[in-house]
């Protein structure tokens, strides 16, 4: 094949069938489940009479809801019957079904999109899917990864395939040299900034140029992650030696002669010199200041140096109602300095920004420091071995030195689903990935930064350019 | 699943854009283990405050409008998040069709595995049916799914465009696994040749 992308070979390699009207069965490799997307699809399979067609491809781990404090009684002392109650299910169902179970006291328990790499279940050129919308974020190893719905994950467990119709390429040229304090979260929030929130949809985003291959493998991660804030399924980056570095004797990674002859097949997975893509965009990482998000929208992009936009300078109306909106609900003032907004709580995690280079980011910005009097913070590592990691260089007593909560792995205040959330009009510097209404608690308003940045602002007590910091 | 022919339906205004799946159905919600019964929090947060009262500027608490079946809103609707809790708490509270300009890729899948209608139209018609809708009182749109149209309170007919396979998979009210299922021959051949590659 020539003339083709990335996403072209990986989907042209799992194509099982091709109807004539478009409607396509592709082949998924690996399937991943938590407790919140999966309990109607185990309970639709008991319905119909039907088996999971191959268990050893899913793997499963409880995160959404899962508790990040006190965990020492195991599931069982879960106080939340509700969130017991899905955790418990998913156990059974996995006792059930065959599946590969990660309980929650395995020291391997976290995101989802955090344990999938670390186990190696995430490999170049591999269709992976998952009932959450930021599988998006295996990606970063080159695979064609994307959220689907409950009735999807049935259909997955059914017959370890899925109905697509193929999407239409676009090519994030990102060129230049970033500067150490733009981070892959700057460079996703300025994509997202760029195209909007729809700007994607209907399309695989692919991440290339100079400074995407500069990030290191959790910051690609944190880039696909994102994709899906621009609305795009999947985000991509093609497999390069860092990505073999990484999975490279991960338990679940090929080993020997299968490893060789795995690397060499990754080795292929690039777009051809003279792909043609439906849509192209350049950013100048060189060029980007640390962004901050102020609205409801993740489009809603600034930068650290900015002022709040004024609605009354929008006339697109829909825009302009969205914008008054949004202001009213992040109880902002029109073109007030963003550096001058205050904030109560910082939440550093999620599986954008949890990883072992998220934390050590964050804690290099506070070393020696104290968390302002307003803030409340704390720190929610990805996954156990993440936390285990940062314990064993030491993050941890940098973070509760600095008056950092130190809490165990789960999506905790990323969607606020267990105890972790704000309360109303309480305002957060966050590392996550969605600043809607209600996302992080009722009321609560959320602001999108990059780890650093989040640190930064939970030792100043608002925003401040890390820059000058 | 029901099968989706032809009806007439109250529609209710939702004159916003990015309305994410978040609002449509508030993260509490999602502890549950069951599909059905979420029509009672669609929505919750817009619609209830935090003591259970209900706001009343909102339109489905507005008399004209809580047996709506039609949602005609802004463009992007149903971004962010992949639940599959947002048809189901629509569905559940009796929506069968919603419009807009354009919809979240997620979201639009998973409308068609519930029996729910997403119509994607030019800004200018949903406008018009934005307009219609804004009149309450009763007014109804009318969906022929087979003819591909909205029939307006006026009698203009609107076209629609839909992929036919998940037409006739919303005519008919097939099972998308069942469907997938008579194509195992084909799976276990792709699946035999797939098992010997070392990067499986």
């Amino acid at each position: 094949m020539s003339h083709t992308t990335l996403y072209d070979k990986i989907w042209q390699a799992h194509l099982v069938d091709e109807q004539d009207d478009g409607n396509c069965l592709l082949y998924i490799d690996r399937h991943l489940i938590h407790e919140v997307t999966s309990p109607q699809a185990f309970e639709g399979l008991r319905m119909s009479g039907r088996q999971v067609r191959v268990p050893s491809k899913t793997l499963a781990v409880a995160d959404h809801n899962i508790p990040t404090t006190n965990r020492a009684g195991g599931v069982e002392a879960i106080e939340d019957e509700q969130s017991r109650i899905q955790i418990e299910t998913l156990e059974k169902n996995c006792a059930e079904f065959g599946i590969d179970h990660i309980g929650m006291m395995d020291l391997r328990q976290g995101i989802v999109h955090v344990t999938g790499p670390e186990e190696g279940f995430t490999m170049p050129g591999l269709t992976i899917v998952c009932g959450d919308s930021h599988t998006s974020t295996h990606g970063a190893f080159g695979a064609l990864a994307h959220g689907i719905g409950t009735s999807e994950v049935e259909h997955v467990l059914a017959t370890q395939t899925l109905a697509q119709r193929k999407a239409k390429n676009f090519r994030v040229n990102v060129v230049g040299d970033a500067p150490d304090y733009i981070t892959a979260k700057d460079i996703a929030l300025a994509v997202i900034g760029e195209i909007g929130t729809a700007g994607g949809t209907g399309y695989v985003l692919e991440y290339a140029g100079p400074a995407i291959e500069a990030l290191t493998m959790e910051g690609r991660m944190t880039l696909c992650n994102m994709s899906i804030e621009a609305g795009a399924r999947a985000g991509l980056i093609a497999p390069d030696e860092k990505t073999f570095e990484y999975l490279k004797d991960r338990p679940r990674a090929p080993k020997g002669a299968d490893w060789e002859a795995a690397v060499a097949y990754w080795q292929t997975l690039r777009s051809d010199s003279d792909a043609v893509f439906d849509r192209e965009i350049t950013i100048d990482a060189a060029n980007l200041p640390p962004l901050v998000t102020w609205g409801t929208s993740p489009q809603d992009v600034i930068s650290i140096n900015g002022r709040v936009p004024d609605p009354a300078a929008i006339d697109n109306e829909a825009r302009r109602k969205a914008t008054e909106r949004a202001l009213a609900y992040m109880g902002l003032e029109a073109d007030m300095p963003v550096q001058s907004i205050e904030i109560d709580r910082v939440f550093i995690g999620s599986c954008t920004n949890s990883r072992i280079e998220d934390l050590r980011a964050a804690a290099k910005v506070i070393e020696g420091k104290k968390v302002s009097d307003r803030v409340n913070a704390m720190v929610v590592p990805g996954s156990g071995l993440v936390k285990k990691q940062a314990e064993e260089e030491g993050l941890d007593k940098v973070f509760l030195d600095a008056g950092f909560e130190w809490r165990d792995p789960g999506c905790s205040m990323c969607l606020a689903m267990n105890a972790d959330k704000l309360s109303p009009q309480e305002r957060c510097a966050s590392t996550s990935n969605r600043n809607f209404e209600g996302r992080q608690g009722r009321e609560g308003r959320t602001h999108l930064v990059s780890p650093a940045m989040a640190a930064a602002a939970a030792i100043r007590g608002h925003f401040v350019d890390i820059r000058d910091f | 699943m029901e099968k989706f022919t032809t009806f007439e339906g109250i529609a209710a205004p939702l004159d916003m854009i990015n309305v994410d799946t978040d609002m449509i159905v508030p993260k509490q919600f999602l502890k549950t283990i069951k599909r059905s019964g979420l029509g009672a929090n669609v929505f919750d947060e817009m619609r209830f405050r935090p003591d259970g009262s209900e706001i009343e500027d909102f339109v489905l608490n507005q008399s004209d409008y809580r047996q709506s079946q039609i949602l005609v809103a802004g463009d992007n609707f149903g971004c962010g998040s992949s639940r599959e809790h947002a048809p189901w708490a629509l569905l559940d509270f009796g929506f069968r069709c919603v419009i807009a300009p354009s919809f979240a890729d997620i979201f639009f899948n998973n409308c068609f595995k519930n029996g729910i209608l997403p119509i994607a139209l030019p800004q200018a018609e949903v406008d018009k049916l934005m307009s219609d809708a804004k009149q309450g009182n009763g007014t109804v749109l009318s969906i022929n799914l087979e003819a591909q149209t909205i029939t307006r309170p006026n009698g203009e007919a609107i076209a629609f465009d839909v992929d036919p396979f998940r037409k006739n998979c919303l005519i008919e009210g097939l099972d998308d696994i069942g469907l997938t299922l008579k194509k195992s021959e084909k799976i276990d051949a792709f699946e035999a040749e797939r098992n010997q590659l070392a990067w499986r």
